[in-house]
């Protein structure tokens, strides 16, 4: 556990090291802040104490910036040779993958903390909802989740980060989206399975404030897979320089 | 702790890189492994660090197997891979700090051991800098004191004098030769002289294979052969010279090098000496030796020899 946090904990200096992690900060909180408080369906041309406005940039903004940040994960160590300095050292194949994973989801975390002020000032001003507001949060973490496991799966499949960044854009657009608008297109067997598969419809009803154990299995499934999938390939050393 | 590698196979694709090695390294010895570039020198390092699976064979480092108990190997090992990668954005105090960690160093004892590595490795005036910034002979340095941080029993260096200029080396040299007094070291190289200089055993290795496997001193015994001398005689006609060291008893066979300074390459027969029949022919005839100088293969030709087929 301790070589999971260190590694993570490397992995997240370096984010800082690099300004990636203060543009992201600064362009999600400009992003969310803005369509929050000030544009389009914001909280005061709704008249609902409801953040369910930032759930949804949150949702879009995550999904296209978690990519970009998992996509040197893997194969820019490789590159760098970096993965044999480290895997020589006393840490297992699982702690890379889980220290590479936690490093994203702390940074995620991170972007996402400051945005509980829009929950405090929301609280203040009106009748919140506070069960469903703690959901879209859990919801959004969970996405994350999601998509950090299959940038990182992407990114060792791929040793050019461009190709590994799209690709992991590509197979989250079946989830984000595709899943969803063929669900809509198709009864039946077929609908329902395209409907189980959405990401959209699992965040949905958790944002929504219902806990279901199928939206929680659907989520642990997904990483757990591309986790799983991604420390086989790391093991078999078979990566393309 | 030993290293016994037994049988190690690996292949890429088709291509066997490592094709059934088997050697110990003793606890304390310092082996140099040689071979030109491509011959399996590096992918066999790489598997003694636990970096890749051999598809054949074992590796066992202190009686433990590389694939039963990699953890416990790993913690024991301080390994220099090729090319001497680092994490360029970190400086070389919080990058050894990191090291450090990751093996699981009682955080109490981190400073001290930093401080340490910096003051072996003559890293003290670089030490807040960037390792991006860092010249190649410095980046070396630091890729020694990460693999020496955690003061492991076993060093394995892939070519850790690459890209240096001669003091660089001189100096690394020294370090590994005074680290060698207490540990167990593999390096690999491609220079002779280096290996020579630093080794207790040496390891050729072609084509996957092993092809010698001893001392320098035992190498150059096994490669040399018969005797050969570089011969000059003067004080008499060059043919009749040449017709008296032909019909000794000990020669096996003369050659001209320079007709005009009289100067012959005798080969002997095998396992005799014929400097003294030499100087008895001479006394005999009245010529004298202007040259007499056993002619010693160098290191070079033998490695020639060795991996050119």
């Amino acid at each position: 556990m301790k070589q999971i946090l260190h590694i993570a904990n490397r992995e997240l200096n370096t984010f800082f090291d690099s300004l990636t992690a203060y543009v992201l900060i600064v362009i999600f909180l400009g992003f969310s802040g803005f369509f929050t408080w000030i544009y389009g369906a914001d909280v005061f041309f709704v008249g609902q104490a409801s953040l369910s406005t930032f759930f949804t940039v949150a949702y879009w903004s995550l999904f296209i910036f978690i990519p970009a940040l998992t996509m040197r994960s893997i194969a820019g160590e490789l590159k760098a040779g970096t993965l044999e300095l480290l895997l020589t050292k006393p840490v297992s194949d699982w702690q890379l993958i889980l220290g590479k994973f936690l490093s994203t989801f702390f940074l995620i975390g991170i972007a996402l903390a400051p945005t509980l002020f829009y929950y405090f000032t929301l609280w203040a001003i009106g009748p919140v909802d506070h069960s469903a507001i703690v959901l879209g949060y859990v919801g959004l973490l969970l996405m994350s989740m999601v998509y950090i496991s299959i940038g990182l799966l992407t990114s060792c499949l791929f040793s050019n980060p461009i190709v590994a960044s799209l690709t992991a854009l590509s197979i989250g657009i079946f989830f984000h989206i595709i899943f969803d608008v063929l669900a809509s297109n198709f009864v039946g067997f077929a609908g329902s399975l395209f409907s189980f598969l959405s990401l959209s419809t699992h965040f949905e009803s958790i944002t929504r404030g219902v806990v279901d154990t199928k939206d929680l299995i659907y989520f642990f499934s997904i990483a757990f897979f591309c986790l799983y999938a991604s420390k086989m390939i790391l093991s078999n050393r078979n990566l393309q320089v | 702790m030993d290293i016994v590698v037994e049988h190690l196979t690996k292949r890429y694709g088709p291509q066997k890189a490592v094709d059934n090695v088997s050697f110990r390294v003793k606890a304390g010895e310092v082996l140099g492994f040689l071979g030109p570039n491509g011959a399996g020198k590096t992918t066999t390092m790489k598997a003694i660090a636990c970096y890749i699976n051999p598809e054949e064979g074992d590796i066992k480092v202190g009686g433990y197997s590389i694939k039963e108990h990699p953890e416990i190997i790993k913690k024991n090992i301080g390994y220099l891979p090729e090319n001497n990668p680092l994490y360029q954005d970190m400086n070389i105090i919080d990058f050894l700090d990191f090291i450090a960690k990751i093996h699981g160093i009682p955080k109490y004892l981190i400073p001290e051991r930093i401080l340490d590595m910096v003051r072996i490795c003559g890293l003290e005036g670089e030490k807040h800098k960037l390792i991006s910034e860092l010249s190649k002979g410095y980046q070396q340095r630091v890729g020694l004191a990460q693999a020496l941080i955690h003061d492991p029993e076993i060093l394995i260096l892939d070519e850790p004098t690459t890209g240096l200029d001669p003091n660089q080396i001189v100096e690394i040299r020294e370090l590994i030769k005074r680290i060698g007094k207490e540990k167990t070291v593999i390096l690999s190289s491609h220079i002779l002289a280096e290996v020579e200089a630093t080794c207790d055993r040496i390891l050729i290795i072609n084509n996957g294979r092993i092809v010698v496997d001893g001392t320098a001193e035992e190498l150059r015994k096994q490669a040399a052969g018969n005797e050969i001398l570089k011969l000059g005689i003067q004080g008499g006609d060059v043919n009749d010279i040449f017709e008296n060291l032909i019909h000794l008893e000990t020669v096996d066979a003369v050659d001209f090098i320079d007709v005009d300074r009289q100067l012959f390459e005798v080969q002997s027969k095998e396992e005799v000496s014929s400097v003294k029949s030499i100087f008895d022919l001479c006394v005999q005839n009245n010529y004298y030796i202007s040259e007499l100088t056993p002619s010693e293969k160098k290191l070079e030709d033998i490695f020639r020899q060795l991996t050119l087929h």
